[in-house]
């Protein structure tokens, strides 16, 4: 039987029991890569306002005011975060299905974001998209995604228009751990590598694609290897739960896309604590209540809050009302939604043809009343 | 004015709208070095370089969200498939990304984009390379769909369609490329996206069609000309937007209908065709509306197998003849 590639000494040694820091790289000792400590308060911000905005959404979907999907990001913060802020205004984000954070933290309201989820007309995208459908033109943010992958050649097209006007920006896609065993996957890579287009492909390995360990379905033992195979494309690892180390391995890719146009792979090693989807407990069929509790002991808000506690940057204070402005935040976002309007019946037919919708189909339901 | 054929209107209308306007490019299989699988980019490369004339690798997928991604960052592409065939790889990109996302971000992202490329048979291709992807694509809110059947059209329409905001299916044919030549006017014009021509006028049964069936509905209605039967073509040229005003004008004058086109013929735009008729202008049917199709069968690849399924002329006017109660 054929065992694939010999194994190196350290893939044994990482095998042999449950690896510290549940597998993810030792980040080195940071000086907080030259934040100032206004700047590292804003990332912490940042996280507890993702988390605490999934919580409510948790909450409001409970009370049945969310329909449909709804997959949360609650454990993920530090990736969004760390990624997000680097960026300037005029570079592109796209993203899978679990996009509410990262609309939050692009820049949309919060009132927007819920008001999305309510389906209402005040929503980033006027109550047509729902949770997995974000989008916000001003701000370059090209959605949530809901097919698995198909996103990348999106992104791919981003850079290629980038560089066909000689600008300087960068598209930053985020994905889960399931596209890399996806054809999309790997005709994004490769396009992106042979005409060095400054897209950062950022996969957010949680562990699972909804209920299904990577390990099981996927042929590397580390899916960071997936993307060695093309040339001009910088591939690593870091830890998904380490805001700086997200922070600095994207600006360090946004660098080489800005520079030398070339695009970047990074694996961010993180955890979701909640289920796949609201439809999904947090752990039973698929995964232990230990192993849960195990990458909740890392929690990055947590491990951040600590690092800037122990480096004098924070005060328990300044922490708590933090949190409380995060709460009180999504509390007033929840409240605006419920007021926000439904969409106007007639649009159903404003989204379909940016020239309008013709007559000669729309005839063909002209007998249901209602849309007269 | 010149006498083009279809593939040199293509080449005209895509060089045109490139030299207007420095936003499109062109991506796709063999689009460049090898001037177009059927030769309908050729030239292309040597005007406008490689960032607007760009060979893709053999990944549909890829490029056609490639294409999606650039037209949602401002630019405007003409993704071309080697074949409809191949498009099928990519039809998860046209759908779930290009058609729907105008809708699912509550307008701010339309999507300016043309794919194009031959659909239907061509000569002994056998089953995986003969099919007509019409119906697929019209089924689909968000989408244009559009098949010209002459140079004249084509020309016309590939022009609306590049400079369309929404995206559009753009059908041609292997078998027009070269065998379908006609005039073409040397200042420039325009055809509008979702309007049939009356390819020929006539009083007795309306022959509704397009693309390559345009010419075998020609055909019959000369031959059934010599019968005393004049027959009106409709050249439908837009399957979506369905120009269902003209058809049904058509068809109150005539009394009759015949819907002929070239695929299968369940669920497909003949179906919906027959529906919009018997809708709007039951009372003025003489005659059950007859459909010609290709038979309901994988294209065979032997020779008299494949003659067997392709929908002809005789097929046309045998229809006609039936419609008319003249048999």
């Amino acid at each position: 039987m054929n065992d694939g590639p010999s194994e190196s000494p350290t893939a044994a040694t990482e095998e042999a029991a449950v690896p510290p820091s549940n597998g993810r790289p030792e980040t080195a000792a940071t000086d907080f890569l030259g934040m100032s400590r206004e700047e590292c308060i804003e990332l912490l911000r940042l996280m507890l306002l993702s988390r605490r905005f999934e919580e409510k959404s948790a909450e409001v979907y409970q009370m049945g005011k969310i329909g449909g999907f709804c997959h949360l990001y609650i454990g993920q913060e530090a990736v969004a975060a760390g990624a997000l802020t680097p960026l300037r205004p005029d570079d592109y984000v796209i993203t899978a299905y679990r996009d509410h954070a990262q609309a939050l933290l692009r820049g949309i309201a919060p009132e927007s974001v819920m008001a999305e989820l309510y389906g209402r007309v005040d929503g980033c995208s006027k109550g047509m998209g729902g949770s997995m459908h974000m989008f916000d033109r001003s701000l370059n943010f090209m959605g949530g995604h809901g097919i698995v992958g198909s996103h990348l050649p999106l992104a791919t097209g981003v850079g290629y228009a980038i560089r066909y006007r000689g600008g300087d920006q960068v598209c930053l896609c985020f994905f889960g751990d399931s596209v890399v065993n996806i054809g999309a996957f790997h005709e994004s890579l490769n396009m992106a590598s042979r005409w060095k287009l400054p897209v950062i492909f950022l996969l957010e390995n949680n562990e699972y694609g909804m209920g299904t360990d990577f390990r099981r379905v996927t042929a590397a033992k580390e899916l960071v290897d997936r993307g060695r195979a093309y040339d001009g494309l910088t591939s690593l690892t870091v830890d998904g739960m380490d805001v700086i180390a997200v922070r600095q391995a994207v600006e360090e890719a946004i660098e080489r896309g800005r520079t030398e146009k070339r695009p970047s792979y990074i694996e961010a090693r993180c955890y979701r604590y909640m289920g796949h989807s609201m439809a999904d407990p947090s752990h039973g069929t698929y995964r232990k209540r230990d192993e849960v509790e195990r990458w909740r002991a890392d929690d990055p808000i947590l491990a951040f809050r600590q690092l800037l506690l122990d480096a004098g940057r924070l005060t328990e204070e300044e922490y708590e009302r933090l949190d409380q402005e995060a709460i009180a935040q999504s509390e007033a976002a929840a409240e605006f939604a419920e007021k926000s309007p439904f969409p106007d019946p007639s649009a159903v037919y404003e989204y379909v043809y940016s020239d309008g919708y013709p007559d000669d189909i729309g005839r063909r339901d002209a007998w249901r009343k209602e849309l007269s | 004015m010149a006498v083009l054929s279809y593939r040199e209107a293509l080449n005209e209308a895509m060089r045109e709208e490139m030299e207007r306007d420095d936003s499109i490019f062109i991506i796709g299989e063999e689009v460049g070095e090898y001037d177009g699988a059927y030769k309908v980019t050729k030239g292309l490369l040597d005007v406008f370089g490689e960032w607007r004339v760009r060979d893709a690798p053999i990944a549909e997928l890829g490029f056609a969200g490639l294409g999606v991604g650039a037209a949602m960052a401002g630019l405007r592409p003409i993704v071309e498939f080697m074949t409809w065939n191949f498009a099928l790889l990519a039809i998860d990109e046209v759908v779930n990304s290009a058609a729907k996302m105008y809708q699912m971000s509550g307008g701010q992202y339309n999507v300016p984009i043309v794919f194009r490329g031959p659909g239907g048979a061509a000569l002994q291709l056998a089953a995986q390379h003969s099919q007509a992807p019409d119906p697929w694509y019209s089924y689909v809110p968000g989408l244009k769909v559009v098949a010209p059947a002459t140079a004249h059209d084509a020309k016309g329409l590939l022009k609306s369609a590049i400079r369309d905001d929404d995206p559009v299916v753009f059908i041609e044919g292997e078998m027009m490329y070269n065998t379908v030549k006609d005039e073409v006017p040397e200042e420039e014009y325009l055809i509008p996206i979702g309007k049939a021509d009356i390819k020929r006028e006539g009083r007795d049964v309306t022959i509704v069609c397009h693309s390559k069936m345009v010419h075998q509905s020609l055909a019959a209605a000369k031959q059934l000309a010599g019968e005393g039967i004049e027959a009106e073509v409709v050249d439908l040229r837009t399957i979506r937007p369905l120009d269902v005003p003209a058809v049904l004008a058509s068809v109150r004058k005539t009394n009759r209908a015949v819907v002929v086109e070239e695929g299968w013929p369940t669920c497909n735009i003949g179906a919906q065709v027959v529906d919009d008729i018997q809708r709007e202008a039951f009372d003025h049917l003489d005659a059950p509306i007859a459909r010609v199709s290709g038979l309901d069968v994988p294209m065979p690849y032997a020779k008299n197998l494949e003659k067997l399924v392709f929908p002809n002329a005789e097929h046309v006017a045998a229809a006609v003849r039936h419609v008319c109660y003249a048999n």
